[in-house]
């Protein structure tokens, strides 16, 4: 007795609404960041249970690569951040309102 | 036949992970100190490579938590220590009606997709495994038989995310490196 791919689906679904909400309500950038990783991480589980179920080596390629552009967005946005908080003493979403640096 | 099947071996190991990642998960979104919503994230990632692994994605899991739960969660941490984030009086708290408003709208998303995810219910049968050219799809040696097959399309988006991380690194470098002073010789 396996368990049905809808149960994979559904939990993906919960974490990614769950990432939706800390986007939405955090003000920290760095929160908001760890959402954006909640969200690809359950696209990723959605991938991987439909590449599975579907007998579908496919998914586990494309994962591989949200993996790779997680950690490229992740490097180059926690830079933007360290840039902001030098010339910025506040790290706050609602006050970061300006493009200029 | 449904909780019959989270009753199974299999089933309590997916039962376990999935509920310490929707509890990770919501600790992220709510906890108000920034050191600990990174420590439950990094509880999530450990929870999602085990649902990896009772998917038969075996090299996914491994790079789920060396490249994850490591490398990208000690970044995480390393910033918000440089940035000395860790107190919990920073400005994390709500705002009122708005977040009442966020949360109802991803509960409803949630809701919808979750619905439509079970409405949509075709009977997927479960294969025995999926094999590449004679190995498993999740083993190191079935991801590398798809990913650098010249006639799929991975190869050329593989070696193009080479250029990609180049990018990210030169990108990191300018942006958080040190600005150089116009009256200093050397930054």
């Amino acid at each position: 007795m396996s368990i049905p791919l809808n149960y994979y689906i559904v939990l993906s679904m919960v974490l990614f609404a769950l990432g939706i909400a800390g986007v939405t309500t955090r003000r920290n950038p760095i929160l908001i960041f760890m959402s954006i990783e909640l969200m690809l991480n359950a696209v990723n589980l959605s991938l991987i249970a439909f590449g599975r179920y579907l007998g579908d080596a496919g998914g586990q390629m494309l994962t591989i690569f949200v993996m790779a552009v997680a950690a490229a967005e992740v490097s180059v946005g926690l830079g933007i951040l360290i840039a902001i908080f030098r010339t910025k003493d506040n790290v706050d979403v609602d006050v970061l309102n300006g493009l200029k640096g | 036949m449904t909780l019959q099947a989270l009753l199974s071996g299999q089933g309590l190991m997916f039962l376990f992970f999935a509920v310490a990642a929707i509890a990770s998960g919501l600790l992220v979104v709510i906890l108000q100190n920034p050191l600990r919503a990174a420590l439950s994230l990094v509880i999530n990632l450990f929870s999602v490579a085990g649902l990896y692994l009772s998917l038969n994605a075996y090299f996914l899991a491994t790079v789920q938590v060396i490249v994850y739960a490591g490398a990208i969660m000690v970044l995480f941490l390393f910033v918000i220590m440089l940035l000395n984030m860790g107190q919990a009086n920073l400005n994390t708290s709500y705002r009122g009606i708005r977040t009442v408003i966020a949360f109802a709208s991803a509960i409803g998303l949630g809701g919808l997709m979750s619905a439509v995810a079970v409405k949509g219910q075709r009977a997927v049968m479960l294969p025995d495994e999926t094999l590449v050219n004679g190995s498993t799809a999740g083993s190191v040696e079935g991801v590398g038989k798809v990913l650098y097959n010249p006639s799929l399309p991975w190869l050329f988006a593989f070696e193009w995310t080479s250029f990609l991380l180049l990018v990210a690194v030169i990108g990191a470098v300018v942006l958080a490196g040190k600005r150089q002073q116009s009256s200093e010789g050397k930054a």
